[in-house]
């Protein structure tokens, strides 16, 4: 069932513009693909509130307005508009992207011939995109990644060859920035070969109060053999901006994925859809995840660990601090297929309510076919107490400073395993803001 | 240092405090004991200034200043410490780290600079040393998992890191053994001093053959009734409460 207001965005979207041969942008290598996409979106139809995965997220309410995927000039963005998404102290190249696209004057990227960062446009003759492109398992049936498959407008292709590494970081800015209501879709893919390391942090801004930015986007991440990628999502633009992130990895043999989620305010929609699909045996995964909302921010994150093979570890914690009347949804899905013996797969979720109308859902969902397993989930929901707060106060700490101490002490565990210092600091500074803000709205 | 003139509190409409008067000066030990139910945790929380409490009539001057017209952080910053009852206990916020805040915030308010790293650890070390507290405490989550006496003798702990002119002690002595009551009972001697003043509420004479107090008050329905000096409590010991009462409804009677 298709509601009304589903449907006028359905139409929109299935007839009211150019289908994928009309859009040349990212060459006609890939275009069989987006044209099967466009299908698949099709057959899958946008959710509604009974659709499982959707149910805490009433996605219609976010998709009435009318946008229009039609892209603008994108030569105004100046330096200075990027402070917002810049990171004190950070030694680290960078990437500027702005809806998406590459603007390599705003950048500085590393001169190494075995990285290659470069528009998805311009990549399309590459065999790794055509390996890679819209192949991973979990895209395949999520309407809205099969949406950004087909009508996506560009995004990064960032390569590492074999035994490849950097000596600083990869900064990558994404910048969105609508003069009127958009609907924006980057797609970006991440490969790195065999021994290849990398750590890359993204952050974002939003320069427009005025229009309705929502962001679409999905990143394949590819690990092959022995590689290892550190990868940071900070997630903090402006209130008008609505954004679904598709993250989907998939690790081969003796890979190590570490991913960091903070989701911080203030759009007014956040829904991740993180996935790691492992392939080969002797995996590592790590994610870390840190959503703290304000106001009447949604903040939704579903992830998926699926293990198909022997021997490997996965580990997942994620927190939640809901100030305001923000909303909160975890559900975390860990899947031991038959094959998969000797699988160590733990997950937790803590939430942390600092006010009454702040709410969250919380869902494990643990599936295990396989008998030789160690795995284990949990979840707790914590209220910040009066009585507490009023201890530390009558220790002489006002009440910012106290509601910031006990904010930065539950976020320790998550805060504390990012290795880059620069960044662990641009992170307390922005939890100590925006708790602060929250306690003089 | 301390006047408290005619208070009225209540507490969810419930009058608790009915009138109360105390003098309280500089290098005073003063010792509040009396039944269950008399108010005297109640006197406690409203000098902190736990929110719940309503003060309905009277006054507290504190070193000249109105102390009701006072946050609880103020109050604190201007040199009123309460050990709890019932400490409290925060997980993830360390010990240190949170004595390290609350030193900063008192000095941001009386505009002195943060405390260097190296001369806080000092005078963490020598605090610790003084109060016999375990150094294996200090990195833990404040008060997380502490046993009863752990979390009491951290309260005298914090409260000479802190270095309070006006401290109430509110039942510190409960739940404690002797050993315990002995080095908590030292601790505070060790604080006392002639610009200093306590007050120590307790329910047994025991506590105050260790902190040898000024004054002790009885207080009972919200006042105090009798004022006498150490000798008091031990005739409290002796005879209980009841005789007190009667006194007081005579007294009322005539």
């Amino acid at each position: 069932m298709t509601s009304d207001i589903n449907k006028s965005f359905y139409d929109f979207i299935s007839n009211g513009i150019p289908g994928p041969e009309q859009q040349v942008e990212a060459g006609n290598a890939i275009l069989p693909a987006r044209k099967e996409a466009f299908s698949r979106f099709r057959s899958l139809g946008l959710p509604t509130l009974k659709t499982e995965e959707w149910r805490y997220t009433n996605i219609q309410r976010y998709l009435k307005d009318a946008f229009t995927l039609a892209e603008e000039e994108q030569s105004t963005v100046t330096a200075e508009q990027l402070k917002g998404a810049s990171i004190p102290k950070l030694d680290s190249y960078t990437a500027v992207l702005v809806n998406g696209r590459l603007q390599p004057a705003l950048s500085q990227l590393p001169a190494d011939g075995k990285i290659t960062i470069s528009r998805i446009s311009d990549a399309a003759g590459n065999a790794s995109l055509q390996a890679w492109f819209d192949k991973h398992p979990h895209l395949q049936k999520q309407p809205f990644a099969a949406l950004n498959a087909a009508f996506f407008s560009d995004g990064l292709f960032l390569e590492a060859g074999v035994n490849a590494s950097l000596d600083k970081p990869l900064h990558i800015v994404h910048v969105y920035t609508a003069a009127v209501n958009a609907f924006i879709q980057p797609r970006h893919l991440v490969v790195l070969h065999k021994n290849a390391t990398l750590e890359i942090i993204e952050t974002s801004v939003g320069l427009n109060e005025e229009a309705i930015a929502f962001v679409n986007s999905v990143t394949e991440v590819i690990l092959e053999e022995n590689a290892e990628l550190w990868h940071y999502n900070v997630q903090s633009t402006i209130k008008n901006s609505r954004h679904i992130y598709h993250t989907s990895a998939l690790q081969k043999a003796d890979s190590r994925y570490h991913h960091f989620n903070f989701t911080l305010p203030a759009a007014e929609l956040t829904r991740n859809n993180l996935s790691v699909a492992l392939t080969g045996s002797n995996t590592e995964t790590n994610l870390h995840g840190l959503f703290l909302a304000t106001e009447q921010q949604h903040v939704d994150n579903h992830t998926f660990v699926d293990h198909q093979v022997p021997h490997c570890n996965s580990n997942e914690l994620y927190k939640g601090v809901l100030l305001d009347n923000a909303k909160g949804v975890f559900t975390g899905k860990i899947m031991v297929h038959q094959d998969a013996q000797k699988t160590n797969a733990f997950q937790q979720n803590n939430n942390l309510l600092m006010s009454e109308k702040a709410n969250i859902n919380s869902q494990p969902q643990l599936e295990i076919y396989a008998d030789d397993v160690k795995c284990s989930h949990g979840f707790t929901v914590g209220r910040f107490s009066e009585e507490a707060l009023f201890y530390l106060r009558s220790r002489g700490i006002g009440e910012e400073a106290a509601k910031t101490l006990m904010v930065n002490a539950f976020a320790f565990d998550i805060t504390d395993q990012v290795h880059i210092p620069a960044l662990q600091e641009f992170l307390s500074d922005k939890i100590r803001r925006y708790v602060t803000g929250a306690i003089n709205n | 240092m301390l006047t408290i003139k005619n208070l009225h509190a209540e507490v969810d409409g419930k009058k608790i405090l009915k009138g109360l008067n105390l003098e309280i000066k500089a290098g005073e030990m003063h010792a509040i004991m009396g039944p269950n139910g008399a108010g005297k945790s109640s006197l406690a929380s409203v000098l902190a200034g736990r929110e719940n409490y309503t003060v309905t009539e009277g006054e507290v001057i504190f070193d000249g200043k109105n102390l009701l017209d006072m946050a609880p952080e103020d109050r604190a910053r201007e040199g009123l410490f309460l050990a709890f009852q019932y400490p409290v206990e925060i997980p993830g916020v360390s010990n240190l780290n949170f004595l390290k805040t609350a030193l900063n915030e008192i000095r941001t308010y009386h505009n002195l600079p943060a405390m260097e790293a190296k001369e806080f650890l000092k005078l963490t070390k020598e605090k610790q040393q003084m109060m016999d507290f375990n150094a294996n405490l200090m990195n833990r989550s404040l008060n997380e998992g502490f046993s009863g006496g752990e979390k009491k003798r951290n309260e005298v702990f914090q409260m000479a890191m802190l270095d309070p002119k006006f401290a109430i002690l509110d039942e510190t002595d409960s739940g404690l053994d002797i050993d315990a009551l002995r080095i908590v009972a030292n601790g505070v001697n060790k604080l006392r001093g002639a610009d200093k003043a306590f007050m120590v509420i307790t329910h047994y004479q025991r506590l105050l053959d260790y902190i040898v107090p000024d004054f002790v008050h009885v207080l009972a329905d919200g006042v105090i009734v009798k004022t006498g000096n150490k000798d008091l409590a031990l005739e409290l010991e002796e005879k209980g409460y009841d005789w007190l009462k009667e006194d007081v409804h005579q007294k009322e009677s005539v």
